[in-house]
């Protein structure tokens, strides 16, 4: 296996995830492009490991896992913070601090 | 090494195709039906490189806590199940512009920089063994991996807070 099948995957699934946090205007399917981005980096975590032949790449990758279950802990709170007070989830109507 | 590409090129391929229908799809239940498809995908990576503990902890992870709490999320902002017009905002183009222009960015330093590159190469295609990754955890990485803890419980407690009605 060549390291750059992982890696253009990893870019692949990253760039996907850009366009979604980009082009979404839902708050719960913009944090799913979030994860897809987290996701891409994990792959590029693991297969750099692989590479290099250490486990540091899939320690580094479990420590990715744990930050992202927190963030969608604390962004799917926020976003039901969101829905509360304006009864609906669209980002593009959330710009109280725009000038 | 032959039936290993064979399998990545299957397995990236329908990942692609569901992370697309994720960022493209109007109904939100099925985007957070097909994310379950790229995280099994991503799961099956890793074991493909050999990471099998990285591998289990993303199912259980991702596919047993993750995705549903995306869909209790889903229930409680009481999105509609069916179709939904607006998810979409019309500047959609320009976003597609900057994934397109970021990929081929991307790519090109990739390709130029690890050319023909392989990972068996070095590491001899062997499993890397779950003992060694809690060696690194519990030796090299003990402060990062409490700070990891603590992070978490601070998530936790900080969404409760967040979330609850007074």
């Amino acid at each position: 296996m060549w390291l750059n099948q992982f890696l253009i995957l990893g870019a692949l699934l990253f760039c996907i995830g850009v366009y979604g946090v980009l082009a979404r205007r839902n708050g719960v399917m913009v944090l799913m492009s979030i994860e897809l981005i987290l996701n891409s980096v994990n792959i590029n975590l693991v297969a750099f490991g692989a590479f290099n032949g250490t486990p540091v790449g899939q320690v580094f990758a479990l420590f990715v896992i744990a930050v992202a279950a927190a963030e969608v802990g604390v962004g799917l709170a926020i976003v039901l913070l969101i829905y509360r007070n304006r009864t609906s989830i669209d980002l593009d109507a959330a710009d109280l601090l725009k000038g | 090494m032959v039936a290993q590409n064979i399998f990545f090129g299957i397995i990236a391929f329908v990942m692609v195709v569901a992370a697309l229908r994720v960022v493209t799809t109007k109904n939100i239940v099925h985007a957070a039906l097909y994310l379950v498809i790229v995280l099994a995908g991503v799961a099956a990576q890793f074991i493909l490189t050999g990471a099998e503990f990285v591998g289990v902890t993303q199912i259980l992870v991702y596919i047993g806590a993750v995705v549903v709490l995306f869909l209790f999320g889903i229930m409680l902002t009481r999105a509609r199940i069916g179709r939904e017009v607006e998810v979409d905002n019309e500047k959609r183009w320009l976003a597609g512009l900057v994934a397109l222009v970021l990929f081929a960015v991307m790519s090109f330093a990739l390709v130029d920089a690890f050319e023909d590159s392989r990972i068996e190469s070095v590491s001899g295609g062997t499993p890397q063994l779950t003992s060694e990754v809690s060696d690194a955890i519990f030796k090299d990485y003990l402060i990062p991996f409490e700070a990891a803890s603590f992070l978490l419980l601070a998530a936790l407690i900080g969404a409760i807070v967040v979330a609850r009605r007074e």
